[in-house]
């Protein structure tokens, strides 16, 4: 068992203290789910898109508090992008943006910037879907 | 901000009159036991007074405590040492799913080596059936090594039974005893035992500093070669005022632990129950009855362990995990794993251990600042659709 180390910066903490961003959204225009019970990381991203421009996105997460800090941060980040803007967003400035993480808790990046790929990604789905006419889905 | 200190599993503070019975030893009778002169003698004296103290407080013989350093090398020492030792007599060696990584990690080093290792399960409260290992014994079985009680559930093992079987056998019987020694009533005898590691750290006594107990005439290879301390069987220079805080620590105990046990028993039993009409959807890990008497294990359905450590250390107060985020692995709990727990509830898993200096206002607090820190984190838990109600993930 281990017990908790002041391993994070003051940024992650402060995001850990106040998350920005929690809930599930009505009606969201994309979802990204990663993450397992085994590994111990869940985080769900959820976006609303207009016009091309991200302009609310908001997150669940089951996670140690580097999980909730990038889950959180990503949320603020990708606010105001446009889709093509928040593709670029790595795990990397991810991590920078939160002051750094500790080693052996950089994969909880990798996760976040993964939810929003998947919310992306399941947001494009949609809109192709809406955007095919109605004949080609009955053919289809 | 005061601080409430409830992971005293992890390791204790040093008694105030053990760190002053040491203090003498750093400056003032500083001696090498080994020499001759007033101030190696003055040494001497002092690290066989300690070995009567911890010998008495696990009703052994003086001569059969030897000093390590730590429960970790005691561990090492017994495993290792006996299979060396009875290498004409086979290589098969019996331990449980749950023991300390200092014995699950030397079993690894083992079988790379080409012994053989018999991990028994245990129950769902983190039981060893003594059965179990009855037919886990061949002719090739040196040793058994079952814990005494479990760092992070408390489950105390029927180590008296386990012995009776072993000694029909004629097999050694090896008991990690650190989480035991000074809390709970441990002899050697009654236990049938024939080596039992022991830490200082854990019963108020300083760090690096153990015990391992050796029952006369027991083969034992030697591990560290050198000056021929510790009867020729454990060289270095003896690290005396550890050692004499070791035995400050166990008198203390010797004389304190049944009022102790007592005490935090009931405010074990009060955490628990306040925890359960405070916060609904947790669960008790580990033995509701055979448990040490500080410990507290639940796990809090939805929320993931280091978080709400995280929460709480914010708040002051110190607990511990079997979470992965904890840890540098990427898996849960080996104990809580084999109890049969779901991941999610191992990654919830919260440990609370109480200790000489814990309160009715310590409880309190908890009692103040859990149920909050669950609520929030549970409100942002995916693990349960707020859409739906309905769980997930499972």
């Amino acid at each position: 068992m281990t017990d908790v180390q002041s391993q994070y910066s003051t940024k992650v903490m402060d995001h850990v203290k106040n998350p920005r961003n929690v809930g599930e959204m009505e009606n969201p225009d994309g979802i990204g789910h990663v993450g397992n019970p085994v590994c111990g990381d869940i985080m769900e991203l959820y976006i609303k898109v207009k016009d091309n421009v991200i302009t609310d996105a908001t997150f669940k997460t089951f996670g140690c508090g580097a999980a909730i800090a990038t889950s959180s941060m990503v949320t603020e980040m990708v606010k105001g992008k446009t889709i093509e803007e928040a593709l670029k967003i790595s795990n990397k400035a991810v991590t920078e943006a939160l002051g750094g993480l500790p080693k052996i808790k950089m994969h909880c990046s990798v996760l976040a910037e993964e939810a929003l790929q998947l919310a992306i990604e399941d947001y494009l789905k949609k809109k192709e879907v809406q955007n095919t006419p109605l004949s080609n889905k009955l053919s289809s | 901000m005061t601080r409430v200190y409830l992971d005293y599993a992890a390791t204790t503070p040093v008694h105030p009159d053990v760190a002053k019975a040491m203090l003498p030893y750093f400056t003032d009778s500083f001696g090498n036991p080994s020499s001759i002169y007033s101030y190696g003698q003055e040494a001497k004296g002092a690290v066989e007074n300690a070995r009567e103290h911890v010998a008495r407080l696990i009703g052994a013989h003086a001569d059969e405590i030897f000093f390590t350093g730590g429960g970790t090398e005691a561990d090492n020492w017994a495993l290792q040492g006996v299979l060396l030792a009875r290498e004409n007599k086979g290589n098969h060696i019996i331990t449980s799913a749950i023991e300390h990584h200092a014995i699950l990690e030397t079993c690894e080093f083992l079988k790379k080596r080409g012994y053989s290792v018999t991990r028994v399960p245990v129950d769902e409260h983190g039981l060893v059936n003594p059965d179990d290992i009855k037919n886990a014994i061949t002719e090739k079985t040196v040793l058994v090594s079952i814990m005494c009680a479990n760092n992070e559930i408390g489950t105390i093992e029927p180590i008296a039974e386990i012995g009776k079987i072993a000694k029909e056998a004629g097999i050694y019987f090896h008991t990690d005893a650190v989480q035991a020694v000074g809390h709970i009533p441990v002899n050697v005898d009654d236990f049938g035992v024939d080596l039992l590691s022991t830490s200082a750290h854990k019963l108020y006594g300083p760090k690096g500093i153990g015990a391992l107990y050796i029952r006369k005439g027991t083969k034992i290879a030697t591990l560290i070669h050198g000056g021929g301390q510790e009867k020729g069987r454990r060289s270095g220079t003896e690290n005396v005022p550890s050692i004499v805080g070791f035995g400050e620590a166990a008198a203390i105990a010797f004389k304190e632990m049944q009022d102790e046990s007592t005490r935090l028993s009931l405010l074990r039993d009060k955490l628990l129950q306040g925890l359960f009409d405070r916060i609904e959807r947790i669960k008790l890990n580990g033995h509701p009855v055979r448990r040490l008497p500080n410990n507290v294990n639940i796990s809090v359905e939805f929320v993931e362990g280091e978080s709400m450590l995280i929460n709480l250390d914010l708040d002051g107060i110190c607990a511990s995990t079997g979470s992965a985020c904890s840890s540098s692995s990427l898996d849960p709990s080996h104990v809580l794993m084999a109890l049969g727990l779901h991941p999610v509830d191992a990654h919830g898993s919260l440990r609370f251990t109480l200790g000489k200096w814990t309160t009715e206002d310590d409880i309190q607090h908890v009692f103040n600042v859990l149920p909050k820190i669950v609520g929030r984190l549970r409100a942002m838990s995916p693990l349960v659709s707020k859409a739906t109600g309905r769980e997930k993930y499972r």
